[in-house]
Order: structure tokens, then C-alpha cells, then sequence
């Protein structure tokens, strides 16, 4: 019982910030909604013992991604309002819910009609259980995250290594400021670069 | 009365669907790349619940490389971002053709 309370919580918390990130019309206000989505997708990884995975939810993207949005929002200085009333492209909303609405139903149909199981749930799905790496009772959730991490994944594990490194490189040399191009300051005064 | 994965899925599957309506609507590139971080998510709370409903550790493992692929797209999707707003501020979605060549 207490998990249901937890969950309907939790899922309101996740919908409703998630209604916010696309209905706020000023960035900064989406990307507020966005850390409470976070947030509530944390509290359902706990739910599911799932609890390293819930605290890296947490620093990683609440703090670290949502931070970077917001430093990039106050960078740039777009923090005021959009006009959502303007629809640049006709019909674009109805056909964009429209498609919304079509994946949603497709999904669900993939949920409950499909599967060897015949009907709803996870195993019902696929048809078998632990297929790769068996969770063991004994051992804490991060060790088990640990071994198969280091021991099955080592090879991916080292190409996120490259990954990051490239991310990095790239990330410099996009926002290099070439060519000597005077950037845009609205500050009286002072001049950069 | 338990919450089982059905729950998990279903709301899984509304918060995808609510980022993909809101990628196909918003025009601000920030906001859209928001919308993406949680269609991300809504992967993510896919994997686990169907970790924890098979007993498999492999969910949980592939929402931790989610999570490092989402951030180096960060990185690279908001330095294009601000690559694009330098040479055009209050740039839309629209602008991102200004990068050409």
C-alpha cells in the first residue's frame, strides 16, 4: 500500500513536470519542471531498488545537466518569455498531438496485445527472466551494478571513456571563437576577445 | 493492491510521449533539447522496471550508459546551441540552417 502512495506521487510529480518543460513558455521555468521530472524518476528507481542508479540520477542529471541548461540559458540571456501563441507553421500543433496520440496507442497496443505471455507485464513480454545477469539477494545493489559493469561491459565501459573525450574536444572547438569575430556583449564598455 | 511493471510502463510511455509532442511543438532548440531528456528518462524508467521485474541486472547497466550517452549529447547539443545564438540571438529551430557551411 505505502508503495502505491509512493508511486501515484512520484508519477504525478514525473507527469507534471514533464506538462511543464513543454507548456512553460520561459526556458528557465522548463528547465525548473525538468529537475522535479528528475526528481520523481528518482524516487521510482528507488521504488525498484534500483538505488545507485537513483543517486546518479540526481547529481548527474538534476545537478550536473539541468545546471548546464541553465548556465547556458543565462549565458545567452534567452530567459524571457516565448510567445507560444504564434504558430509559425499551420496545422503544426493538432498534427504534432495528433502523432503524440498515435504513439501512444501504438505503445500501449505493443504493451497489451503482444508477447508470447498473452497478457500485460514485463515477463509477458519477452517470455523469459534473467536472460544475462541474474540479480543476487546477497550482494548490495551497486556491488552487483559493479561487477556487471566491470566484467561484461568492460569493452563499452572503455568506449564511454572515448565517448566523453570526444564530447569534450568537440564541446571546445564549437563554441571556439574563430576568425577573430567580435562577440555580441550588451554590457557598455567592455569589449571580449 | 501492488504496483506492478504494467504501472511503470504505462507511465513510462505517457512521459515519451509527452517529450515527443513537445520536441514536434517547441521551437526554442533549449527547450527541445529538454524535451529529449525526458523521453530519455521515460527509457530509463523502462529499463529498470523491466530490471526489477526479471530478476536481470542488464536494465540497470544500460540505464547507466543512457546516462553517459545523454551527457556527452548535452555537451555537444548546447555548444552547438550557443554556437548558433552567438551569430543570431532569439535563433528558433528554424535558424539552425544558419550553420551551413
Amino acid at each position: 500500500m505505502v508503495d502505491v502512495i509512493v508511486f501515484v506521487i512520484s508519477a504525478v510529480i514525473v507527469l507534471g513536470g514533464g506538462l511543464g518543460v513543454v507548456l512553460n513558455a520561459n526556458p528557465v521555468h522548463a528547465a525548473l519542471s525538468l529537475v522535479a521530472s528528475l526528481f520523481g524518476v528518482a524516487v521510482l528507481f528507488i521504488l525498484q531498488q534500483a538505488h545507485f542508479l537513483a543517486l546518479v540520477q540526481v547529481v548527474v542529471y538534476a545537478g550536473a545537466i539541468v545546471v548546464l541548461f541553465l548556465f547556458v540559458i543565462m549565458l545567452l540571456g534567452v530567459d524571457e518569455t516565448e510567445d507560444l501563441k504564434h504558430e509559425p507553421l499551420p496545422y503544426q500543433r493538432p498534427m504534432a498531438l495528433l502523432a503524440g496520440g498515435v504513439l501512444f496507442v501504438m505503445i500501449m497496443g505493443g504493451l497489451f496485445l503482444s508477447g508470447p505471455g498473452g497478457s500485460d507485464g514485463a515477463v509477458a513480454l519477452t517470455g523469459q527472466s534473467a536472460a544475462t545477469a541474474p540479480m543476487n539477494s546477497e550482494d548490495s545493489n551497486i556491488v552487483q551494478l559493479a561487477r556487471d559493469l566491470f566484467t561484461r561491459n568492460i569493452l563499452a565501459f572503455e568506449a564511454t571513456a572515448l565517448l566523453l573525450t570526444i564530447a569534450t574536444v568537440g564541446a571546445v572547438v564549437l563554441v571556439r571563437n574563430q576568425g577573430g569575430e567580435d562577440l555580441v556583449v550588451d554590457e557598455p564598455g567592455t569589449s571580449v576577445g | 493492491m501492488e504496483v506492478t511493471d504494467t504501472w511503470y510502463l504505462v507511465l513510462s510511455a505517457l512521459l515519451f510521449t509527452i517529450g515527443a509532442v513537445g520536441l514536434l511543438v517547441r521551437r526554442n532548440p533549449l527547450v527541445m533539447f529538454m524535451c529529449v531528456e525526458l523521453m530519455l528518462n521515460a527509457v530509463n524508467i523502462t529499463f529498470v522496471a523491466f530490471a526489477n521485474a526479471l530478476d536481470d541486472l542488464a536494465g540497470q547497466t544500460a540505464v547507466f550508459f543512457v546516462l553517459v550517452v545523454a551527457a556527452a549529447e548535452v555537451v555537444v547539443g548546447l555548444s552547438i546551441v550557443v554556437a548558433l545564438m552567438r551569430r543570431r540571438p532569439n535563433a528558433t529551430a528554424d535558424d539552425i540552417a544558419e550553420l551551413r557551411g
